[in-house]
């Protein structure tokens, strides 16, 4: 578990500066539906201010959130490997400020200069990495009851 | 330190979550146990049942409390106690989180479900002598909204505007729900504090406080200034007998709180 997975530290500053000319500031109101599950995933955010909820349709449940993301973190990882389809879906749930970017045009920076494409592949991978190394301790379930840390 | 019982009234009773309760206890008779720090733990005995290590989660001017988790007999017949019940109680015992040392330093608390019981005296510390630190940071993990302890004081810090930075997450969130979801090391992205000039205090299972410890260390907060409570079956408390020994640390004596710089190695001991 590492902080590695912010923009700010997750890339070299020559390929993040390269990076960040190709954002384009967007705003969102709390309630915004940013992408749905299943839908072509054909761009990407890095979250500036605000909270965005990933999340699962559920039959019988709605919309159940897998997770939180906020300042400096990744949101959408699914651009980057084919088929380029959402996993899962994202709300703001606050106010979010972020830096958009085109995965198309993403893509094919990172086809023309593979110095920058495998900056961009490691940043992605340590976000995924991160992401499934804190999933797995969530399942070992911790704080329930039996073996919680409590001294008694 | 008392090494024999001292009789104490259950004055206060309040029920943190379906499983957890805090008891305010305040000495029966004349006799009352030495202050006790953020981080020290005293043996609790219930009458009949037997005798358990509960660290103080709040110390007040003659009473302490103590939150407990029913898990098994002795903590289900504590939290089964009701005002005018009497329990007794050794201590104080072990290591304190040792706040003073963190003067002029950014302080990041992180806990893990019942681990922030023992960060709460810390907390409530830091935050009342706030000017003699840097940026009080306090990151909360629970297993659910149902589970958190002393639910309406984390909300009413994570809403403040004051001195200390409160947020929570959950594993599991259900209506209502007004924080994050996710692994409590998450929040560190959130926190403020600069890792070179910070004293952390990590409390909860033991395989948060490694993932935690690791991300603090990667992000340059020095070993010696993560400070861990470790949980080890303490059974006499005073040293004697062994049954918390940990390598050459008795967790009793030398913790329940230690630096990382001596729990990292002991804990990759899976024998110990």
């Amino acid at each position: 578990m590492t902080s590695t997975t912010t923009v700010s530290v997750g890339l070299p500053v020559e390929h993040r500066d390269r990076l960040m000319r190709l954002a384009r500031e967007v705003s969102f109101g709390a309630g915004t539906r940013l992408f749905e599950e299943g839908r072509r995933a054909d761009r990407f955010w890095v979250i500036r201010t605000g909270t965005v909820l990933l999340d699962l349709h559920v039959p019988g449940r709605g919309a159940a959130v897998i997770e939180s993301l906020g300042h400096g973190e990744l949101l959408g990882w699914s651009w980057h490997y084919p088929p380029y389809v959402w996993q899962l879906g994202a709300g703001a749930l606050s106010p979010v400020r972020a830096w958009e970017f085109d995965a198309e045009t993403v893509r094919a920076l990172c086809a023309r200069d593979p110095a920058f494409g495998r900056s961009i592949a490691t940043w992605v991978g340590r976000v995924v990495t991160h992401r499934l190394q804190a999933s797995r301790i969530r399942l070992l379930d911790l704080y329930a009851p039996y073996g919680s840390g409590s001294r008694a | 330190m008392s090494d024999v019982p001292v009789p104490h009234l259950v004055t206060g009773m309040r029920r943190e979550t379906a499983d957890t309760v805090s008891l305010t206890l305040t000495p029966a008779g004349q006799e009352a146990l030495e202050p006790f720090a953020p981080g020290q733990f005293a043996m609790v005995y219930a009458f009949g049942v037997g005798e358990i290590p509960v660290s103080v989660s709040r110390v007040g001017r003659r009473e302490l409390v103590h939150t407990i988790r029913s898990v098994g007999a002795v903590s289900a017949a504590l939290c089964a106690l009701r005002p005018g019940s009497q329990v007794g109680l050794r201590g104080p015992f072990g290591t304190g989180w040792e706040l003073e040392r963190a003067a002029g330093q950014d302080i990041v608390a992180v806990t893990g479900g019942i681990g922030l019981a023992p960060l709460r005296p810390l907390v409530l510390a830091a935050r009342a002598a706030h000017r003699a630190y840097g940026r009080l940071n306090l990151l909360v993990g629970s297993r659910t909204f149902e589970d958190l302890l002393y639910a309406d004081q984390v909300r009413a810090w994570a809403e403040s505007h004051g001195p200390l930075l409160c947020r929570a997450t959950v594993d599991r969130p259900s209506p209502g729900w007004w924080g994050h979801v996710g692994l409590v090391t998450t929040l560190l992205n959130s926190a403020r504090f600069v890792p070179e000039n910070t004293t952390a205090y990590v409390c909860g299972p033991e395989v948060m406080i490694r993932a935690t410890a690791r991300d603090l260390l990667h992000r340059g907060v020095r070993a010696d200034r993560i400070r861990v409570s470790l949980e080890r079956n303490m059974r006499c408390a005073t040293g004697h007998c062994g049954h918390c020994q940990l390598g050459g640390v008795l967790m009793c004596r030398d913790g329940p709180v230690i630096g990382w710089d001596r729990a990292a190695s002991l804990l990759m001991v899976r024998e110990l």
